[in-house]
């Protein structure tokens, strides 16, 4: 018995909630309502979509490991289905199953893999797989089916533009924002969730919820999401103030496009975030002004990915300016 | 009960489950072993200096090895018997350390001049601060937390320093741990006599007893008796690990942070743990050296749980034999608490002046689960109470680039194991920022002294 007994360094316990397959399986939880919504929306085609993107993450994620890495497949700690999911959310429900493939392994090949795998990404993989997505494809990315309106159709679905869209080709045009109020649904529509899009742009309302699942869960903390939404509302609302037929109103900026999921579900990953509060405000801050940024001066009509890949980028930076203070020790700016 | 303040340090920290199975039982006297095993290095320091021979008779409190320098601390006979032999043992980190062996006598003949009653003493007026620091040093007290630190070295103020408040740590917030809890109980009076003392050597007006607000019981008995005595009171605290941590106690009390390098006395500040307290009472009141302790010996599959006092010599094997020996399954013997103590790979080692506990645990509940790549979730930053990056001075200490780990301050660890308790990716970072923390240490040592 005794020289079978076990020697390693404190501590000799570990927090029992606390895995990498438990913090993914939570987000996938807190994505549920809105998913399952986005099926009563769109139907056959948001099915289709879902499950070939997140069986596809896996699939690819097993392949690359397994044959290209040669290293044992981490398929179980559910990022591969994470990315997949967060993917089939950002493309509009008649996407076809092929480009959906392609979009998969874009995420997961390069926006992942070719890094070193979890853990080591600079930017987004779900991101990644959908901005290549849309420079590759931009029609079948911005033809987006009208809720309701087909459901069991798929790939031959009624579409229409959406909200941010329809703003833009306006104001474009020359058109006040005001005679194009009657084309776009109200906010409390919007808030709902029924307005043409990506499967993850509806539903602010569901959104929400998951989001303030993974805030008590402690998955993530506020500080993102709320700098995020705060940030384009102010923003948003600080322009619609000085010229309210050619910027759209704060509400309107925050209820449409990627902002909810993007706040709550993109911005929050873990790897391509900063780690301290501090760190995470300027992240989201920085975040919320790109979004307007490109959404009112941008050709884009919708800035969230850009907004969110850009910021990835500066993340090590963030991190490396915002460390925690070490106890015992001072300022140094103070002293100066 | 009545509404408390509850303080805490604000920067961290995690909460394991407490699991404090034995909180409920008293102390009770574990029998003299057939043999004891004193080690001459309980101590951080200088090992002491042995003054027996084999076949030599010892008498219970006798002092059998002597401090040698002024970091190192006297080691007295724990039993009345002969000197079987001096030989290498085994000791809790693992090495094999010089001990005196002796084969005890069923009956105690104490060494001249030691009180052996439980009446309360309390005319401490009697003793000068040299006197009181001097009868510390010669029943050879150490800091009885775990740290094992000889107390009169720091009872003893640098030139130039001043102490203005003490601080006397009931917090034990290492799970599974009563034997501080227990000593709080039923030794009130005296842990208040011992501070006054302490508070006397120090030359201080003032003392705080920092208790966890999971020992109610103890927060009202030592609140009601501190009334008694002239500027002490007892401040509860909120449950948070690493809460009995110097500098995170100091921290909740005073709101004054030890500066990174330094120590307590450089913000005015001495922390002394109650069993040390305790020590101290019995040493200056009634002259009896430190040679038994209190010990928690537990573990959920262990039936005959409690917190002995014990003779420091008795070998771990000796008490978990006497509690009906190890459970079936039991995966790893721990000395100390589950989150900082020292994991044995023998039971034949013996309990210590710094062994506040026995452990028992079993195999799957500590066995270390697959370690899977960083997410950069920032949770080990985020409890990290000394404000570290944990998963970076990992990553440093894996490719061996100490100036940056010196950068990222990890001199600075304070070894609470919280990085590593919370997670997600079973990563091993208390193994390595412990390992950077020496390395860094070492290295500014070598630089120091160039």
């Amino acid at each position: 018995m005794e020289n079978k007994l076990l020697v390693s360094y404190s501590p000799h316990i570990h927090a029992q909630s606390a895995s990498v397959q438990r913090i993914m399986l939570d987000v996938i939880l807190a994505l549920m309502p809105a998913v399952l919504f986005s099926f009563y929306l769109f139907g056959i085609g948001a099915i289709i979509v879902t499950v070939v993107a997140v069986a596809s993450a896996v699939l690819w994620e097993w392949l690359i490991a397994k044959y290209l890495l040669k290293r044992k497949p981490q398929i179980w700690d559910l990022s591969a289905a994470l990315t997949g999911l967060l993917l089939a959310m950002n493309v509009p429900s008649n996407l076809p199953i092929w480009m959906v493939l392609i979009g998969t392994l874009v995420a997961i090949g390069v926006g992942k893999m070719s890094f070193g795998g979890l853990g080591q990404n600079i930017f987004n993989p779900a991101l990644v797989g959908r901005v290549f997505l849309l420079i590759s494809f931009p029609v079948a990315m911005t033809s987006w089916p009208v809720p309701l309106k087909s459901r069991m159709s798929y790939l031959d679905a009624v579409t229409g533009a959406t909200p941010l869209g329809i703003v833009k080709d306006g104001v474009r045009n020359g058109e006040k924002i005001s005679d194009l109020m009657h084309q776009i649904p109200s906010h409390m529509q919007m808030f709902y969730g029924v307005m043409g899009g990506s499967l993850g742009e509806m539903a602010a309302l569901l959104l929400i919820l998951g989001g303030i699942y993974l805030i008590i869960r402690k998955v993530i903390s506020w500080h993102i999401p709320v700098s995020i939404i705060g940030t384009v509302f102010l923003f948003g609302g600080l322009l619609w103030l000085i010229n309210p037929e050619k910027y759209p109103d704060p509400l309107f900026q925050i209820l449409t496009g990627g902002v909810m999921l993007g706040a709550i579900f993109m911005a929050t990953d873990y790897v391509t975030s900063p780690m301290t509060p501090k760190g995470k405000l300027i992240f989201g801050v920085s975040i919320g002004l790109l979004i307007v940024i490109i959404r009112e001066w941008g050709a884009y009509p919708e800035g969230v990915s850009f907004a969110i890949l850009i910021m990835n980028a500066f993340v090590p930076l963030i991190d490396k300016y915002t460390k925690p203070r070490v106890f015992g020790t001072m300022k140094t700016k103070k002293q100066n | 009960m009545p509404e408390y303040k509850l303080l805490t340090f604000p920067k961290g920290g995690v909460h394991p489950p407490e699991n404090k199975l034995t909180a409920g039982l008293a102390i009770e006297q574990f029998p003299i072993p057939s043999k004891v095993y004193i080690h001459v290095q309980q101590h951080i320091g200088v090992p002491a200096e042995i003054l027996v021979k084999p076949k030599e008779r010892v008498l219970t409190g006798q002092l059998i090895a002597k401090a040698k320098g002024f970091v190192s601390a006297n080691i007295h006979s724990s039993v009345t018997g002969t000197v079987f032999k001096i030989d290498e043992i085994y000791d809790a980190s693992g090495y094999r350390k010089t001990a005196v062996i002796i084969t005890p006598e069923p009956e105690d003949e104490w060494a001249e001049g030691i009180d052996t009653s439980d009446e309360l003493r309390t005319d401490i007026d009697q003793f000068t601060p040299e006197q009181i620091i001097q009868k510390v040093k010669e029943a050879g007290i150490v800091g009885m937390g775990g740290a094992t630190f000889p107390t009169h070295v720091k009872l003893s103020i640098p030139e130039g320093k001043k102490c203005d408040i003490l601080i006397i740590n009931g917090v034990e917030c290492e799970p599974y741990l009563t034997s501080d809890h227990r000593l709080m109980l039923e030794k009130t009076e005296e842990i208040l006599v011992g501070t006054r003392l302490l508070m006397k050597a120090l030359k201080v007006e003032r003392a705080v007893i920092g208790i966890e607000a999971n020992k109610p019981d103890a927060i009202e008995k030592m609140t009601e008796a501190a009334k008694k005595y002239e500027g002490i009171t007892v401040q509860p605290l909120k449950v948070k690990y690493p809460q009995g941590g110097e500098k995170q106690l100091i921290k909740a009390i005073t709101g004054r942070e030890v500066p990174s390098g330094g120590l307590p006395i450089d913000i005015g500040a001495v922390v002394q743990n109650v069993g040390t307290t305790f020590a101290v009472y019995e040493a200056v009141m009634k002259n009896k050296p430190l040679i038994e302790r209190i010990v928690t010996i537990t573990g959920k599959d262990l039936e005959r749980r409690g917190n002995f006092r014990v003779r420091l010599g008795t070998m771990v094997k000796d008490i978990i034999d006497y509690v009906g020996g190890l459970p079936e399954g039991t995966g790893k013997v721990v000395l100390g608490g589950p989150m900082m103590g020292k994991a044995t790979k023998t039971l034949n080692v013996p309990v210590g002046k710094g062994t506040s506990g026995i452990l028992l645990m079993r195999r799957e509940e500590t066995k270390r689960k697959e370690v899977l790549p960083c997410i950069h979730c920032a949770r080990c930053v985020m409890v990290c109470p000394q404000g570290l990056e944990p998963y970076l001075i990992m990553s440093l200490a894996e490719r061996g680039m100490w100036d940056k780990a010196e950068e990222a301050h990890a001199q600075d660890c304070i070894m609470c194991g919280s990085c590593s308790f919370v997670c997600p990716s079973n990563r091993p970072l208390q193994d390595y920022t412990q390992f950077a923390r020496n390395t860094v240490m070492s290295i500014m040592r070598a630089r120091k002294n160039k």
